[in-house]
């Protein structure tokens, strides 16, 4: 009955429409699923969409938001450049972790002195963790051939062996009564990722991934290797005959993904999160490649999308606590929203013909 | 007449007033959980404890959770909004919380919080944990006694103290009364997580393991346990329905009694903040029913030690006891203080491997 006809062009009016159809969809859909529960569904979806940026207490939640999307953003962007160049850098919570520990040891080898240097040296340390580590399957790819697909999330269960030893060796905090975790850099001024601005949730990392969204915007549209990422992503063959090279193109997309990645775990365990600790990693860097793909791999998109899934976030939590809805309901809301975004990509890519094709 | 007539007006009208805020305003108990309510395991028996709070006070307590908080900042973000939407009271149930915890309670003075498994206090924040070992002593005996290959395996999470304590205090009472015993140990760096945990017993089955104890909260050991026809030991909550012949016992988490006795001096404005470590004698710590698998005299014999431990007359760590290097560690009668019990990170002689660093 209904047709598919590919474009031969994405359309432009739906690409820019279907994300606001999902957004619908997803309401529809999840306040089924809260209605189902037993929940009020407009009152659950108000809580989710409307009570962080306009409620009572939204001065504490919008902060909040910034807080949970910074790191999100700051990863996704790094992954977009890769995926965009057919690069699948799916270990970004390794890099993540490794990021952290490196910052996070950078600046506790100093404790308790209080130098200038201190933070700076901490991204930097932050940003090299995280590059070594992507660079490992870069490496491997570029010279062995290997996937760095399989490579990069190996790796991810690699660095959560470190972190979990450092956590107990290492890293330790030798006032911290046996239990394991780091100092709390939040009380070491100097190491420190505290709000900039008291009350507006903007600390370091939020400052990064603004800047990273533009850095990456310019490199996209002015510089000469996105045009390279781009061509490589669209066109490989064409791309060679360009005169781009290969490797050279894998090994920089995932370094940069890498430090990236890397620098918004030395954000985190310098700020919001405080330690390095066993459980410090919670995903954050697998929440970013839903947040690079739900951006559509534009870094104005991956904007918008951090911001989308940490709203969703922080109005979950303040649903789970003032409507008592589970928080398997929340997760499988956010999946709703992931979903609905794919699916109605079908949308921009292909027109949709009602009635039987002519030629078979 | 017309000032006392308005005074007594007031005075009604206050007592009135006052009435119907007692009967309108609950007092708002909030809970934060680290993992699942239906865990089975540790966020299940404090959510067991909530459900009682609400049972036992009715209308007088309104109660409210969140599930699955990571910790760190979510922790701090769910804390705030509790805080902000006011709660009274809050238990923020895991280790990981006790720096947002502190966080939060210094922003919010009026609010009363309970750290359970912490050591940070403030004026406004309570901590409180249970005296598992207590548990441990009894469940190593049943253990020592019932194992027939004279191997009894392990499955613990991270080596912190609380966990060593309770290796150290099952093999003790194991050793006590079967002398032959060994403690095989597997580390599997996590509290819940089944697939893991399933891996670990069965590498311990492997190894000839025929009773599993274990310190992480799922229930895939006991599952794997009655597969494969071998014994095991309920933790956190009781575990029967997972392991109906393989379930000797259990460890259960009480948080009931604590959580109504809190929640209690809340509403009559006489919380304070305390430290509390309590075990068998109050219910934190509470034994699940012995299975009729274990002979009556063996049961007799663990509930006579859980009841000389509950009236005080023993303590699980009384020497003579040595470290694992062989050098003393309590003398002859000596019992160990809380202190040392807080820290502990060092096995007992006689256990075999090295705790992990």
């Amino acid at each position: 009955m209904f047709r598919l006809e590919k474009r031969p062009q994405p359309s432009q009016f739906w690409t820019l429409l279907t994300p606001i159809i999902a957004v619908v969809a997803t309401m529809i859909a999840g306040g089924l699923l809260f209605a189902l529960l037993g929940k009020a569904p407009i009152e659950a979806i108000r809580t989710i969409f409307w009570d962080p940026l306009f409620s009572e207490f939204a001065w504490y939640y919008r902060p909040q938001i910034l807080i949970k999307a910074a790191p999100l953003i700051l990863i996704g962007i790094g992954l977009s450049l890769g995926f965009r160049a057919g690069v699948w850098n799916i270990g970004a919570e390794g890099q993540f972790i490794l990021g952290a520990i490196f910052g996070a040891g950078a600046g506790l080898a100093f404790y308790p002195a209080d130098y200038w240097f201190i933070f700076p040296l901490m991204v930097i340390a932050g940003a090299f963790g995280g590059m070594l580590w992507a660079l490992i399957p870069a490496l491997l790819k570029t010279r062995f051939g290997t996937n760095e697909i399989l490579v990069s999330l190996m790796l991810v269960y690699v660095a959560e062996h470190i972190l979990s030893s450092v956590s107990f060796g290492l890293l330790k905090n030798p006032e911290g009564h046996g239990f394991p975790g780091s100092r709390n850099l939040q009380q070491y001024e100097a190491a420190s990722n505290a709000e900039i601005i008291a009350g507006t949730g903007i600390h370091w990392g939020v400052i990064a991934a603004l800047l990273a969204v533009i850095a990456a915007y310019v490199l996209l549209n002015r510089h000469i290797i996105g045009y390279q990422i781009r061509l490589t992503g669209q066109a490989p063959r064409a791309a060679r005959f360009a005169g781009v090279r290969p490797n050279l193109l894998i090994i920089f997309c995932m370094g940069l993904s890498g430090a990236l990645a890397g620098v918004a775990g030395m954000f985190e365990v310098a700020g919001p999160m405080g330690q390095i600790s066993v459980d410090f990693n919670q995903g954050l860097g697998f929440t970013a490649i839903i947040v690079a793909f739900l951006g559509r791999l534009h870094p104005v998109g991956i904007l918008f999308a951090g911001m989308l899934l940490a709203l969703t976030s922080v109005g979950g939590d303040i649903a789970q606590s003032n409507l008592g809805l589970p928080a398997a309901s929340i997760k499988a809301f956010q999946g709703m929203l992931l979903f609905f975004i794919l699916a109605s990509d079908v949308l921009s890519n292909f027109r949709v013909r009602i009635g039987t094709a002519e030629t078979a | 007449m017309k000032p006392l007539k308005s005074i007594l007006t007031c005075a009604a009208v206050a007592l009135g007033l006052a009435a119907t805020t007692a009967a309108a305003e609950p007092a708002k108990v909030g809970f934060v959980y680290v993992g699942p309510v239906g865990d089975f395991g540790w966020s299940y028996e404090h959510d067991q404890g909530r459900l009682a709070v609400e049972e036992h006070f009715g209308d007088a307590v309104e109660t409210t959770f969140v599930e699955s908080v990571p910790e760190g900042a979510d922790a701090e973000r769910v804390l705030t909004q509790m805080a902000l939407s006011g709660h009274d009271l809050i238990f923020t149930t895991s280790f990981g919380y006790m720096d947002p915890t502190i966080n939060v309670a210094a922003k919010f003075p009026n609010v009363h919080f309970e750290h359970a498994t912490g050591y940070k206090n403030a004026d406004n924040v309570s901590t409180y944990s249970a005296r598992f070992y207590e548990g441990r002593a009894v469940i190593g005996t049943i253990a020592g006694r019932m194992t027939e290959s004279n191997k009894v395996g392990y499955i613990a999470s991270f080596p912190i103290p609380e966990v060593i304590r309770g290796i150290n205090s099952a093999y003790i009472h194991a050793k006590k009364v079967n002398p032959d015993v060994e403690f095989k140990i597997v580390w599997v760096y996590t509290w819940f997580d089944p697939s893991k945990e399933a891996d670990a017993a069965t590498a311990l089955i492997e190894q000839g393991v025929d009773v599993i104890m274990q310190h992480t909260d799922s229930p895939a050991a006991m599952t794997i346990a009655e597969e494969r026809g071998i014994m095991a030991f309920g933790q956190a909550s009781d575990m029967l329905q997972f392991g109906p012949t393989a379930r000797l016992s259990s460890i259960i988490d009480n948080w009931e009694p604590y959580y109504i006795a809190r929640v209690q001096a809340q509403i009559d404005g006489t919380w304070e903040s305390v430290s509390t470590w309590d075990g068998i004698a109050p219910g934190m710590v509470k034994i699940g029913a012995f299975s009729d698998r274990i002979p009556a005299d063996i049961q007799a014999e663990a509930q006579a030690l859980a009841d000389s431990i509950a009236a005080g007359d023993y303590h699980p760590f009384t020497g003579p006891l040595n470290k694992q290097d062989g050098s003393v560690w309590l003398a002859d009668g000596e019992v160990a203080d809380d202190g040392t019990l807080a820290g502990m990170n060092f096995y007992v002689e006689g256990i075999e491997g090295d705790v992990p660093n």
